[in-house]
């Protein structure tokens, strides 16, 4: 038996500690009430994960730069995440994200380097999570260009599914060459496969449209815990196979969810261009819209017993959700039950508009998501969508042709009177038109968001 | 490490994973999100082990860049979810109440 080696044992109990507090952090980031502490357990157990590592037995030098690299790699994503905007939230945690695929890339590419003899699965595994890696991470940042406005538009062209796959296939019989050759890989062929992998991720990303982004940002996350694992694997280090596997179940898992969610599967996404002429020509629209103003919507909300409000991503936009939540404060305080209602897909992706709302001071139990409020609008005096579109429009009940058919909506059509707050008279984004907006008990508020709701609190005020 | 312990270790991270998603609201959906983005930056611990045994002045460039984007994530990962969690309050004012 070999002696005892104190340091080897102190490093992996570290290890092993940190990934129960992974595993029990993420365990309570699903209650709100115990979300806040679950992070900070988290962070403990990386803190101490990080720090121990110093010691590891297979470090023997640059440690300076190791430190002065956490310092600016630190730095740099310390300062960027406590100034993004709230509304940023998506491409931001796509960023991070993509350089955690970036950062298993890069460890897969300082082992493949070295051309040591491995075992033929460790090599499989280093070179798999190279690839998975490499895609999360040059698909996170066109993501993230796409969400923060550095990219217009989608970029389609005939035959792209064909060419992404050929590219998919290349790269990877080029990686099944660099593990069946053992160390006897050309590092041309090395570099090679690492700049087809990030084409591949860039191609893939591409043609994706904006509202689709957040399935594929949770999609990437998945990804690239399952790269972690991978790279975990290669350097014998439970840690990182654990918290990789898990955030790789997890992460595909809550890709559907939010999938299912947009009633979007997820071949959809990523292999069909939302909206394309399937089928016939959607319904025409009867009626016509009809205006209201200001003064006259906050007498109707004034008066009545039940207002529901669907807040959409123009809400955030235009920064109007502290007044719809001072504009909630004054209804209550006239004895009006307000109950927001948030379709899984308002904001950019599940859950945005929650922190949105929650950034306001909305508390989270008056905020309600489809399932629950869908029963209550018929008993609904007053509906107020304020930036919301698609997640209200009945066609996706009513019109087979809709693109838009079969995505569960809120039933606001229902209430007894709608308001509609709206910048113009245009589709919207995704140039689907709203059969809602033409509906008898329904009356559109022109206005940018953070103007309508300003005016209705004064109005509100002066009743 | 013996592969079938490896593989054991996968499986029942796997299915951890899975349980724990399965049953959380929508709401906290985009917080979970970026605190299983958090999570994965556990990658800084594989990118120094990396750097630290680079051998020639390319593996060593390419491990610096894989420690700073690791750190990135890590860090990024953090600040991020815990603003988004600490904003989270039911209607009952609390101890704490600014």
């Amino acid at each position: 038996m070999e002696d005892f080696d104190l340091l080897n044992f102190v490093i992996q109990a570290t290890y092993f500690i940190a990934a129960l507090l992974f595993i029990l952090g993420l365990k309570q980031m699903g209650s709100p009430m115990t979300a806040r502490r679950g992070i900070v357990w988290a962070g403990v157990g990386m803190v101490m994960a990080t720090l121990i590592t110093y010691f590891h037995h297979e470090i023997n030098h640059n440690y300076i730069w190791m430190t002065i690299a956490i310092g600016i790699g630190g730095a740099i994503a310390y300062v960027s995440g406590k100034k993004v905007a709230m509304t940023d939230m998506p491409q931001m945690i796509a960023l991070y994200n993509g350089m955690g695929g970036g950062a298993a890339a890069a460890i897969a590419a300082v082992i493949l380097l070295k051309q040591d003899e491995m075992p033929m699965t460790i090599q499989a595994l280093a070179v798999i999570g190279a690839m998975i890696g490499t895609v999360a991470f040059s698909g996170s940042l066109v993501a993230y260009a796409k969400l923060q406005g550095l990219m217009r538009g989608v970029i389609r062209f005939p035959m792209q599914q064909f060419f992404n796959a050929l590219v998919f296939v290349v790269a990877l019989t080029i990686g099944l060459a660099i593990i069946l050759n053992g160390t006897e890989y050309s590092m041309t062929l090395l570099a090679v496969f690492f700049v087809l992998a990030l084409a591949f991720g860039v191609m893939v990303t591409v043609p994706i449209g904006g509202a689709d982004m957040p399935v594929v940002i949770s999609l990437f996350n998945a990804l690239t815990g399952l790269a972690v694992g991978f790279e975990g694997y290669v350097l014998s280090n439970p840690a990182m196979m654990i918290a990789g596997i898990v955030v790789g179940s997890a992460g595909t898992l809550l890709t559907q969810l939010m999938a299912k969610a947009m009633n979007r599967p997820i071949s959809n996404v990523l292999f069909s261009n939302f909206g394309d002429a399937d089928g016939g020509e959607a319904e025409a629209v009867n009626g016509s819209m009809k205006e209201i103003d200001a003064t006259d919507v906050a007498v109707m909300m004034a008066f009545a017993e039940k207002v529901v409000i669907i807040p959409g991503y123009g809400m955030a936009v235009a920064q109007a959700q502290h007044k719809v939540w001072e504009m909630t404060k004054q209804l209550q305080e006239r004895g009006a039950t307000v109950k927001f209602a948030i379709h899984p897909v308002a904001g950019r992706m599940p859950g945005h508009m929650n922190v949105l709302l929650a950034e306001a001071g909305v508390p989270y139990d008056i905020i309600y998501d489809l399932d629950e409020i869908n029963e209550e609008f018929p008993t609904t005096d007053v509906v107020l969508v304020i930036g919301a579109n698609d997640v209200v429009n009945p066609a996706a009940r009513t019109d087979p042709n809709s693109p838009i058919y079969g995505m569960p909506i809120l039933n606001a059509d229902y209430a007894k009177n709608v308001i509609v707050v709206k910048r113009g008279k245009g589709t919207g984004f995704s140039g689907i038109e709203n059969h809602l907006f033409f509906a008898d008990n329904t009356r559109m508020l022109y206005g940018d968001g953070q103007d309508v709701a300003n005016d209705l609190v004064t109005s509100l005020k002066e009743l | 490490m013996e592969g079938f312990i490896a593989l054991y270790i996968f499986m029942l991270a796997a299915v951890t994973g899975y349980e724990i998603i399965s049953k959380v609201p929508v709401i906290l959906h985009t917080p979970l999100m970026s605190g299983s983005n958090f999570v994965h930056g556990i990658v800084l611990v594989g990118a120094m082990v990396a750097m630290g045994h680079a051998e020639s002045t390319a593996q060593t460039v390419i491990g610096f860049i894989a420690v700073l984007l690791a750190a990135g994530n890590a860090v990024g990962g953090y600040v991020v979810t815990e603003r988004m969690l600490e904003m989270f309050k039911p209607s009952e004012k609390k101890e704490g109440d600014k």
